[in-house]
């Protein structure tokens, strides 16, 4: 997948906000990408886009040979807070990307899928009954029923407690691991970049770009316990003191 | 908020906050509103002192029949009365079904369409608040006079007290709409139409059904009007009839038969909600 100068410019009230500028982007075939950056970069913007959610005010979003310019159905979305519908059970939500492309639900691959996350046995409970780590399960679950290769994380865990993402960390490493799927996943935390992903895209704000690229070779599989590790945290270190760079700059800019 | 509760409330719980209740009262009759046996039979126990105490008290006193009747003289009124009153209440049903299914198909139509677009909604907003808050009981006399007595002019009476009230609740319910459900819809490649049915409409139903339980009420209301206002027929008709008459018994017979169908109408809605919207409670 390829982001080729993706620029975005949108209106508001108070004028028009320079969202993405040039952000160019190649995503690799099986690759855990992690795009991070401080909330207004436009990383979600970005990757609403890739998700042909957004149009782009120029520049031009591939998959493979297509050009992205609405939803594609090898790519699916993982979005903040689960984004479940709460009026429609849990096997009812699994359910839905079948029905909404009109097609019979492959219940064994959902079953599979649900067992996988340790979600079986819960098809009859709504969200209300469900805590928000099994949610956000449900949701990945959701994306994976209908085999996409691309997977795009939008903030999925940001509003999960420590321990639920750390689980939530692990189980997205081992999925991964397993379906070989390319992920992007934007994300606010360096550490949960750091810990995921193959390669971290440094974005700045205002107007959206990128800063810097960052190949993370810990070898995989990655345990939680690395997060406590020196190099670990010299490497968190370094990238903050990257982004924060970023900021400085980007505020005397607006001074 | 969303940090600390983000796992406990359902995000539509939050939701709500910003857009407030829409007719607030009303739309208070959550549904997993549990009752404890002990709560129920007090309700029980508060209704048999009630009435038992009313029938002794007018008993004691003497009260006259053409002052307030005896609970025992109305239930015993409404059975001996039965074969002339059914004919009015079946009228009076009649006007209700049909005019609350004509208003209250235009107005949710009218909810769904404008809310898609916001400038006409600005527009039609105070036209359809007048509609709300005139009552349409006041139109009935010049309905009568174009449509003469039967029941045409009650049926379009009822539709316009009913209609407006459906819009602007389900209005309210439209206007509620979650960019990030559509963009999961749209990701998974729906169409417009699906996410009208898949996602706009299961979520503004408990507006909606707020809507349709107030309109109905409301068209209740303004069927009982307008047959009060003329004709010859409809229980409100009975009532003018019945107190002309001072046959007080009957008269009371005709208000506990009107209180059974709106209870009926409360108790119907309540159960759609719980069916169809039991996922806001």
């Amino acid at each position: 997948m390829v982001v080729d100068a993706a620029t975005k410019f949108y209106a508001t009230q108070s004028g028009s906000v320079h969202a993405l500028d040039k952000v160019s982007i190649e995503v690799r075939e099986g690759e855990f990408l992690c795009i991070l950056g401080p909330s207004g970069c436009g990383k979600s913007t970005l990757l609403w886009a890739m998700g042909g959610l957004h149009d782009l005010t120029s520049g031009q979003i591939r998959l493979g040979e297509e050009v992205i310019t609405k939803p594609h159905p090898e790519i699916a979305m993982i979005f903040q807070d689960a984004n479940l519908l709460p009026w429609r059970n849990l096997a009812k939500n699994v359910a839905l990307p079948f029905e909404l492309k009109r097609k019979r639900p492959d219940m064994e691959r959902i079953g599979r899928l649900l067992e996988r996350v340790s979600l079986n046995g819960f098809e009859n409970k709504f969200p209300r009954e469900l805590s928000g780590g099994m949610q956000q399960r449900a949701s990945i679950v959701r994306s994976l029923a209908v085999n996409p290769s691309v997977l795009l994380m939008d903030e999925p865990f940001g509003a999960l407690d420590a321990f639920t993402r750390d689980e939530m960390n692990l189980l997205i490493q081992e999925i991964w691991m397993e379906t070989g799927k390319t992920i992007a996943f934007v994300t606010h935390s360096i550490s949960e970049a750091i810990f995921l992903a193959d390669r971290v895209v440094v974005m700045s704000a205002r107007p959206g770009r990128i800063t810097a690229i960052y190949d993370i070779d810990v070898p995989r599989p990655r345990s939680v316990e690395i997060q406590t590790r020196p190099d670990f945290i010299e490497r968190v270190l370094q990238v903050k003191a990257r982004i924060d760079r970023g900021r400085i700059t980007s505020d005397l800019a607006i001074a | 908020m969303d940090k600390v509760l983000g796992d406990k409330i359902p995000e539509f719980n939050r939701k709500q906050e910003a857009d407030g209740p829409g007719l607030a009262g009303l739309s208070s009759f959550s549904l997993g509103s549990g009752r404890t046996h002990l709560e129920t039979a007090v309700i029980l126990l508060v209704a048999v002192v009630v009435i038992g105490g009313a029938e002794l008290a007018l008993r004691l006193f003497n009260v006259p029949q053409y002052i307030l009747p005896k609970p025992s003289q109305i239930v015993s009124a409404l059975f001996t009365e039965w074969p002339f009153l059914w004919p009015h209440l079946v009228t009076t049903l009649y006007e209700l079904f049909v005019g609350f299914a004509i208003g209250g198909a235009i107005g949710f139509v009218m909810a769904a369409v404008i809310t898609q677009f916001p400038f006409v909604e600005k527009v039609i907003t105070p036209y359809i608040l007048l509609l709300v808050t005139t009552p349409m009981l006041a139109l009935v006399p010049l309905l009568i006079l174009r449509f003469g007595f039967g029941s045409e002019p009650r049926i379009i009476a009822v539709a316009l007290a009913s209609g407006p009230m459906v819009m602007i609740n389900s209005a309210t319910g439209f206007r509620r709409v979650d960019l990030a459900k559509i963009a999961l819809a749209r990701s998974f490649g729906a169409s417009t139409l699906q996410i009208f049915t898949k996602i706009r409409i299961p979520m503004a139903m408990p507006m909606i059904i707020v809507g349709l339980m107030v309109g109905s009420i409301f068209g209740l209301l303004t069927a009982i009007g307008a047959e009060m206002v003329g004709g010859a027929e409809g229980l409100g008709n009975r009532l003018t009839y019945y107190s002309a008459l001072i046959r007080m018994p009957q008269f009371f017979a005709v208000i506990l038969l009107l209180a059974i169908i709106g209870i009926s109408i409360y108790v119907f809605f309540y159960w759609l909600g719980k069916k169809w919207a039991n996922w806001e409670a």
